[in-house]
């Protein structure tokens, strides 16, 4: 077995890429969060019970209707989508003049509801999806054994982040979604429909986390807690990387997974706890987060 | 032309409200195409909160406004700059998370015969040298001139404009003098609101004079100096 100054090489090396799978979902999850954050002030609890909604998406279209896992990437993440579309006209927007409390107690019930009714129909155990054929097997590397599919995730995770955030920074649709967050009344006396932006801008964060759901399908078990469990650890990551900063919840989402990974390796027990360790080491020294302007 | 179809801006019985206060009580006022009018008045009068109206971006608002023969006071906020009209904010609006050049390219063209990129740039050429920084980073005057650059871009042909001189210096209160003066020969509309009265008088063919959300008096350019007095004691100059 390679080992490196008494380090088990595939043991750290296999942790790390545990880490970066974990990482790209909390950067897929994060960046919807900033994003619907960003423009619409909202905290989003329901984003994870929206990532849990995109696996179970993915799983119901392959059982019931015989939708492959390529269908379902596109497809999927559309539909979750056009119901935050739904829920951001139908819900959000008469109380979008309440304080911001109400909004986020209103994603947070909807989250459990959509948990509890997944729970009820499908139960708390969870269902198997299988991995693509397309991404079955793996590559033996040097210094580790990398399964096909997991490759695929960190790949396709980091291009998905990438074009999200140069469509934000780059290009025009993103100037108008950075100015709408400064100041969406000049906006609209520019003539820009701003709500329609919003409405938009919560549909895409809320697909990023339905797309995120399909690629987890195949590796975490379609449970209906599987949005909860992750969306307490998003948030702690949220707040270490800085609210409203897009790229800066991309870093920290990949750099938390890393983290993580490597604390697997060197000292498991505080596995799951290293972030919240971060967070508060994080608010004390910087409380804008990493990436976030003071206010 | 008929007198009739030169009005660019007709307002009647306008009353603003933000919230419970209300602001306007019953303004009435006209704008023809080609005039620069002033909105002259201590802070406070209701000139700004008149501008706001007009783009709908009060709490509420009653009476009526017609633009180029539109009603819109039924009309929603994006809707009003499509019918060709340019704000300019008094606090000039310019977007920290956009660089110069984005700011400029930011309003959609609300008609077909903007000024090209090309135009503003040889008009600003400070703008030109500082396209690639944050907008806020550009001095007052920069500011100034990039949020009047990027209205004009956008082919707006009716211009409301607040403030634009307040705490600038006079190097680039004579600057922006001029680009006004030239807007109007291209025949351009402008309504411009206006603390600093030596910058207005010499370049506007009516001002509209407002005291606590009413309309106080109307003069024309050649009335001023019988009406100095009367200016006066409203504005305390």
């Amino acid at each position: 077995m390679a080992t490196f100054l008494g380090i088990n090489l595939f043991g750290l090396f296999g942790q790390l890429l545990v880490g970066l799978i974990n990482g790209s979902f909390y950067a897929l999850l994060s960046l919807g969060l900033a994003i619907i954050f960003g423009l619409l002030k909202i905290i989003n609890f329901a984003q994870g019970a929206m990532y849990m909604l995109g696996a179970f998406f993915a799983w119901m279209a392959l059982n019931y209707m015989g939708i492959n896992y390529w269908a379902a990437l596109i497809i999927v993440p559309l539909a979750v989508g056009c119901i935050g579309v739904l829920m951001e006209r139908y819900l959000l927007r008469p109380i979008a003049n309440e304080d911001h409390l109400y909004s986020l107690l209103l994603t947070f019930g909807l989250a459990l509801i959509l948990q509890g009714a997944f729970t009820h129909m499908f139960g708390s155990s969870g269902m198997s999806y299988a991995i693509p054929d397309e991404l079955k097997g793996g590559n033996r590397l040097p210094f580790m054994y990398l399964p096909n599919y997991r490759a695929w995730i960190i790949i396709s995770s980091l291009v998905v982040c990438v074009a999200t955030w140069y469509m934000i920074e780059k290009t025009k649709l993103g100037a108008y979604l950075r100015a709408g967050t400064e100041n969406p009344q000049l906006m609209q006396a520019f003539g820009i429909n701003v709500p329609l932006i919003v409405t938009l801008t919560f549909g895409f964060g809320v697909g990023l986390a339905g797309f995120a759901g399909v690629m987890a399908a195949p590796v975490y078990s379609v449970s209906p807690d599987m949005g909860s469990n992750m969306l307490i650890v998003v948030f702690a990551i949220v707040v270490i990387g800085g609210m409203g900063s897009i790229g800066g919840a991309i870093l920290t989402g990949l750099g938390m997974g890393i983290v993580e990974g490597l604390t697997k390796y060197f000292y498991p027990e505080a596995s799951t706890t290293v972030i919240f360790a971060v967070m508060v080491i994080v608010l004390l020294t910087k409380p804008a987060g990493l990436f976030g302007k003071e206010a | 032309m008929s007198a009739v179809g030169d009005e660019k801006i007709r307002i009647s019985d306008l009353h603003a409200f933000y919230g419970e206060s209300h602001i306007l009580h019953g303004i009435d006022m006209t704008v023809m195409q080609g005039e620069l009018v002033t909105l002259l008045g201590r802070n406070g009068a209701g000139r700004s909160t008149t501008l706001r109206s007009i783009m709908n971006m009060v709490g509420r608002r009653t009476g009526s406004i017609n633009i180029n023969g539109r009603e819109t006071i039924d009309m929603s906020a994006h809707k009003i700059a499509h019918l060709g009209l340019g704000f300019c904010p008094e606090e000039r609006g310019i977007f920290s998370s956009l660089n110069v050049e984005e700011n400029l390219m930011l309003p959609p063209a609300v008609r077909s015969d903007g000024m090209s990129v090309e135009e503003i740039y040889e008009l600003f050429p400070n703008l030109y040298e500082r396209r690639m920084s944050q907008g806020t980073r550009l001095s007052g005057g920069e500011q100034q001139m990039l949020a009047l650059a990027r209205i004009l871009r956008s082919g707006a042909n009716i211009l409301l404009l607040d403030e634009i001189t307040e705490g600038l210096a006079p190097v680039i209160v004579k600057k922006l003098g001029e680009v006004l003066v030239m807007l109007k020969e291209r025949g351009l509309t402008i309504l411009l609101v206006e603390q600093n009265f030596r910058f207005a008088a010499p370049i506007a063919d009516r001002h509209y004079v407002m005291e606590h959300g009413h309309i106080v008096e109307e003069v024309h350019a050649n009335e001023l100096e019988a009406k100095a007095e009367m200016l006066n004691t409203y504005l305390g100059v």
